[in-house]
Parts: structure tokens; sequence; C-alpha cells
């Protein structure tokens, strides 16, 4: 890099075309759009070659970079407008009961995922138990629903701590061990949950339970929305408003952490957890706060995802239920909460969509996974360098 | 004479059967420059990972300023004022020169949510004086290094890396540095242009204290005031370079010239 005599790296003044990062917008509505609308096994399978395609290509052309930087210069309003954007695809579907669910499925996985990549993608704490997490949340919601009065967005928040707290249990065990055995931890805690719910009457048991709806200021959200005689929007249109918001606020929240001195703390964990001991850096404590913080997340996602589905059981929060959530962190891009758009697409949409690979889909998150691994180790979009602050630092 | 900082007396360490430390005493003033050599083996990491927490001492204390901080985590030993490289540099590989250097500024770092999350402009007024004061220090031991500030550690070469682990270890203004072999891995003009880099820094802050291990015995020749020599976790000799350099002992043990 050129540099002035000071040392101080020339940097230019010229602004990127802010097209890349709206094209990538487009695209990725057009995607979006596209993948849940599809009907035809043929349609689906051409999104989803084309989309490898583009990746590929991209990938050796350096979009990503291209976009980035478009995206960066532009951030004060490419960022409002992205999630307008959202909001748009969302009402885009408003007719349409069972793709808006899948939808809000896949923004809860998101907000799952965020938790994870907190705990995992910075700092390296190992969660194999996400779902259970979820779980944590979602039957504590169901709770609350059932027998309190309580406001529901409180019971939305509630869930969120409830499943912070009973994941302290895991605290000084997980503190203990490291790598595998952490692993292991988090998979028996899974297990254990389960069981506890299978067992237990009074939370439905293998049965589970029948979730009451959100209300929030009178407003009912499992009404119908009926505009006139011949048209209905589906009532899922306001859960999906909801998801929206819940993973608004989740993202912005990652995203400032990551960019921030919490952000370096975590990754220096993660990275070399003894060195930064040598600093001052309190290793364990930084443990639980990204463990808890990770389970705080994924149990707002349960308590939604329990409102929404409208009924909870203990199969809905399953080991594999697990692995599902780590995979789409990885297939993301671990660290990149951007990256967890795409990989909850794949994960969750395309088995839906492709019935050929519905039985396969465990075999085909496995390849994939395996696939990514070896020819995009950094996952479909990859973490990028801290920039403290869009455009201040990186450049 | 200025005044004694660090002071390890009957330092014990022991590895099962192993005395890797061996009733040591070693005594660093204000302002010192003390260098340590040694043959392989005969205790002069074992020491440093005494001295800040790393290994448990089997007997003896190391005091600091005259606080006692044996037995304390490393963390708590930081917190005095105690920095250190690693022999095998421990940076954040794939994270930037800036994240690396504010990892060693940690403990004067505000970690407040609020202050974090929310307050993102006062966030950003901090965060560019800590730019600032990061490119300062490195402009200390390179020219092109501040405008590397924002590169992954990992894109830097040897000699690089080596500058911002020392950097690191001085940006919180430690009152007592200690280095561990820095010319691991580097040429001897490399290791000579960062001692001397290293003595523009300490002309600075005349309190600082600094323990060098080494096994060049030029660099020790050239910065350090004193020298200590370790052989089998004991202290052999100490003294001035002159005198540890011409001590029977010592070409003994260590340059393995035998005496007539």
């Amino acid at each position: 890099m050129a540099s002035l005599p000071n040392g101080l790296p020339i940097v230019s003044d010229r602004r990127a075309s802010p097209l890349p990062a709206l094209g990538a917008l487009v695209a990725g509505a057009a995607a979006v759009l596209g993948l849940l609308l599809a009907e035809q096994q043929w349609e689906v399978a051409t999104l989803a070659i084309v989309g490898a395609l583009a990746l590929l290509i991209g990938g050796k052309l350096g979009w990503g970079e291209v976009i980035h930087r478009s995206a960066t210069d532009h951030h004060r309003w490419i960022t409002p407008v992205a999630w307008l954007t959202a909001a748009l695809v969302i009402f885009g579907l408003r007719e349409h009961n069972f793709e808006l669910l899948m939808l809000c499925t896949v923004m809860l996985y998101m907000v799952a995922g965020l938790g994870l990549t907190v705990q995992f993608g910075y700092t390296g704490v190992v969660n194999f138990a996400a779902a259970a997490f979820m779980g944590v949340g979602a039957y504590t919601a169901a709770v609350l629903l059932l027998h309190t009065g309580l406001p529901h967005v409180l019971v939305i928040l509630a869930g969120g701590l409830v499943s912070a707290v009973i994941g302290s249990v895991l605290l000084l065990p997980l503190l203990r061990t490291r790598g595998h055995y952490a692993a292991l931890i988090t998979i028996a805690f899974g297990i254990l949950f389960r069981t506890f719910l299978e067992v237990n009457d009074t939370l439905g048991g293998p049965q589970g339970l029948k979730v009451p709806g959100m209300e929030w200021f009178g407003l009912v959200f499992n009404d119908a929305i009926e505009i006139d005689d011949e048209t209905e929007w589906s009532f899922y249109l306001r859960y999906a408003g909801l998801c929206l918001v819940l993973l608004f606020f989740a993202y912005h929240f990652v995203r400032r952490l990551e960019r921030s001195w919490l952000g370096l703390s975590l990754d220096a964990v993660r990275l070399d957890e003894t060195a930064a001991s040598a600093f001052g850096l309190n290793g364990a404590a930084w443990k639980i706060v990204a463990f808890s913080i990770g389970n705080f997340l994924a149990g707002m996602a349960g308590a939604v995802y329990a409102m929404v589905t409208a009924f909870i059981a203990p199969a809905s929060f399953t080991f594999g239920d697990s692995l599902i959530l780590v995979s789409i962190v990885i297939l993301g891009g671990l660290g990149n909460p951007l990256g967890l758009l795409p990989a909850a697409l794949i994960v969750v949409v395309l088995p839906e969509k492709l019935q050929v690979i519905q039985e396969y889909r465990f075999l085909l998150f496995a390849a994939l996974v395996i696939a990514i691994l070896l020819v995009r180790p950094g996952g479909l979009i990859p973490r990028r360098a801290r920039d403290y602050f869009p455009g201040a630092g990186g450049r | 004479m200025s005044q004694e900082l660090l002071v390890a007396s009957a330092l014990s360490v022991r590895f099962g059967g192993v005395r890797a430390l061996d009733g040591l005493d070693i005594r660093v003033h204000e302002g010192e420059v003390l260098g340590v050599i040694g043959p392989n083996g005969s205790g002069k990491t074992t020491f440093f990972n005494a001295v800040t927490g790393f290994v448990t001492t089997a007997g003896g204390s190391v005091t600091l300023g005259g606080e006692t901080i044996t037995g304390l985590v490393p963390r708590e030993i930081a917190r005095r004022g105690i920095a250190r490289t690693f022999q095998r540099l421990r940076l954040l590989l794939e994270l930037s020169v800036f994240d690396n250097l504010m990892l060693g500024q940690h403990l004067s770092l505000d970690h407040g949510i609020v202050a974090n999350l929310l307050l993102r402009g006062r966030l950003r007024a901090s965060m560019t004086s800590h730019i600032e004061s990061a490119r300062h220090l490195l402009s200390y031991f390179s020219a092109t290094l501040p405008g590397k500030l924002f590169e992954p550690v990992s894109a830097l070469t040897m000699i690089d890396r080596r500058r911002v682990e020392v950097c690191r270890a001085l940006i919180r203004e430690p009152r007592l540095l200690l280095l561990d072999e820095p010319s691991a891995g580097m040429t001897p003009e490399e290791t000579a242009e960062l001692m001397r880099d290293l003595q523009k820094v300490k002309a600075e802050r005349s309190r600082l204290a600094v323990i060098l291990i080494e096994h060049d015995m030029d660099v020790i020749e050239s910065v350090s005031d004193r020298c200590a020599v370790f052989d089998y976790g004991r202290k052999l000799c100490e003294g001035s370079y002159a005198e540890v350099s011409s001590d029977p002992a010592v070409r003994r043990a260590y340059l393995g010239v035998d005496d007539e």
C-alpha cells in the first residue's frame, strides 16, 4: 500500500458506486421470493444451481469485495433499505400462509444462529444444544401464556432470560472442559432436556402443548386479516413482522457487539485465551457472558417460535435440530451474521421445496457442510476483518 | 540508587521430579535492563512463567514494588503492571495489528454494555485516540508498520510480528517488561534494530524495567545493564556483562570453554 511519510496510508476519497450493493440486495430479495414461491421441482433446482454458480463465479471475480465496498461506503442508507426490502418481501407474500410460516422459521433460526455466532463463532464456546435452548424459551413462553397474564412482549423476553439462566447450569462443567468434552456436555444437556420434557406431564409430555397466540395492545395475532370479501391476508403476516423486528434487534446487537471492545475480547478468548490472560483478560468471565448472550437469543427465538407454530412438543427441539443450527452457522460463514440468511434458507426451505431430497436432508446437509469446508472454508459469506465503524478502520 | 521493583527470592518451581527453578534470587531495579542467559532448560522461561503466574511456584516469593504477587493469577499480575512477550509469538494471527495492540490495552478499555453498544459516538472518539497512540508507538519501531494498522498480523513479516508483540506488551505502559528471546527467528541485524528501537521507547520511560532472555551475547552486551546467568534452575552468577562473561563457571557451563 502506498503511504505518506508519516506512515499513514493514502486512502482514496472516491466512494464506491452504490450499484453493486443495490444489485446484491435485489438479487437476494428475488432469490428469497423465487425460492419461496417456486412450485415446480425444476424451478427450485434451477434456482439452486444459479445460486451455486453465482457463488462460484462471484467468488472467482471478487464480487464479495466489490459489494462489501459499495455497501460500506453507503451503509447509512443501504442498511435501512435492506431492512425495508426484507419487509417488502414479507408483504409480498401476504397471501401465502405456508411461505410466510417458512420465512418465520428462517428468521427465528437466524436469531438462534446469531446466538451461536456469539458463542461459537466469536468466543469458541461450542454449543450442540442450541435447539434445546430454543426449547427452554418456547416452553417458558407456553407456560407463561397459558397460566399468567404477563404482557406478551415480556413473555418473549422471559423466554430469553430463563434460557440464559438454565444455561448457566452448564457453565461450571463447560468452563472446566474444552473441545470435544465441552461439546459432549452440551449434547448431554440437549438429550436430558428432551427426556425431561417427555416424562413431564405438566408440560404435556411427548404430546406437547398448545400455545396461545400473541396479543399486542389488543391486536390478536391469530385473527385472520380480511381486506374485503375477495382477499384475505395470512395471519402469519403479523408474525413475520414480529420475527423481522426480533431479527432486526438481534442482528444489530450482535453486529455492534462484534464491532466493539467486547467483540475483541470474545475473539481473543477463542484465539488464545492463555496469551490474553497475560494482558489481564478473564477468559472464564467472557465465556460466561458469551454463553449467556447466545442462550438468551436462542430462548427469545424459541418463545416466538412457540407462538408462531401454536404448538410445541419435545420432538421440535431435538439434537438433530441443534445440529441443523450448527450447520447453518458454519455453512453461512462462522462469525458472519450476514451468512446466516443464505444458510438458513438452504437448510430450512430447500428440503421443503425439493421433495426429492426431503428424506435425505441430513445426508445433504452433511455433504454440503463438508463441501463448504473443503471448497470455501470461510463459509458462503466468510467473516471479514473487524471494522469497528463502517469504513473507518479497515480501509 | 533507584528503587527495587521486582524481587524474587528463593523462587522454586517443580515439574514432577524436575526442579525447573531451584531457589532463585533475582532483583530488578526501576529503569534497569537485566539480561538473562543460560543453556536451554536452565529455567529462564520458567522464571518468566513463575513471575507472570503461568506456573504455580513450589516455594519462595515474588514482590513487585513491595507487594507480594506470588500465587496471583496472570490477569491480576498483569493488572499490577507486568507485561510480557512469548518466545514463540502468541499474536492473534487472524486479527489486525490494531486488535492485537488493543488486547495489550485490555485493562484500560471500557467494557460496559452501554459504552460499547449504545454510545457509539463516544466509543468512536475513544477509538480514534487509541488508533493515534497505537500508530505513535508503532512508529518507534518501523516507518511502515503504522500504515499496516488494520492489516491482519498473519500478513506481516516475522520482524514486524515481533515488533507488534513488543508493542502489545508496551502499549499499556507497564512497570516491568519481560522479553522472552526476541531474537528467535530473526537475523542479528533485525535483532539489533529491534533493540535500538526499544531503547528509544525506554529513553522516554525512565522507570520502565526490562528483563531480557537472550541467547545472542552481542544483544546482551549492548543493551543490558546487568546480567544473570541461569543453570539448572539456579543463578550461576550475576553482574555486568564483562564480569559475567569472564567468570570461569559461566564459561564452563554456558560458553562451553574449558579454562586450563
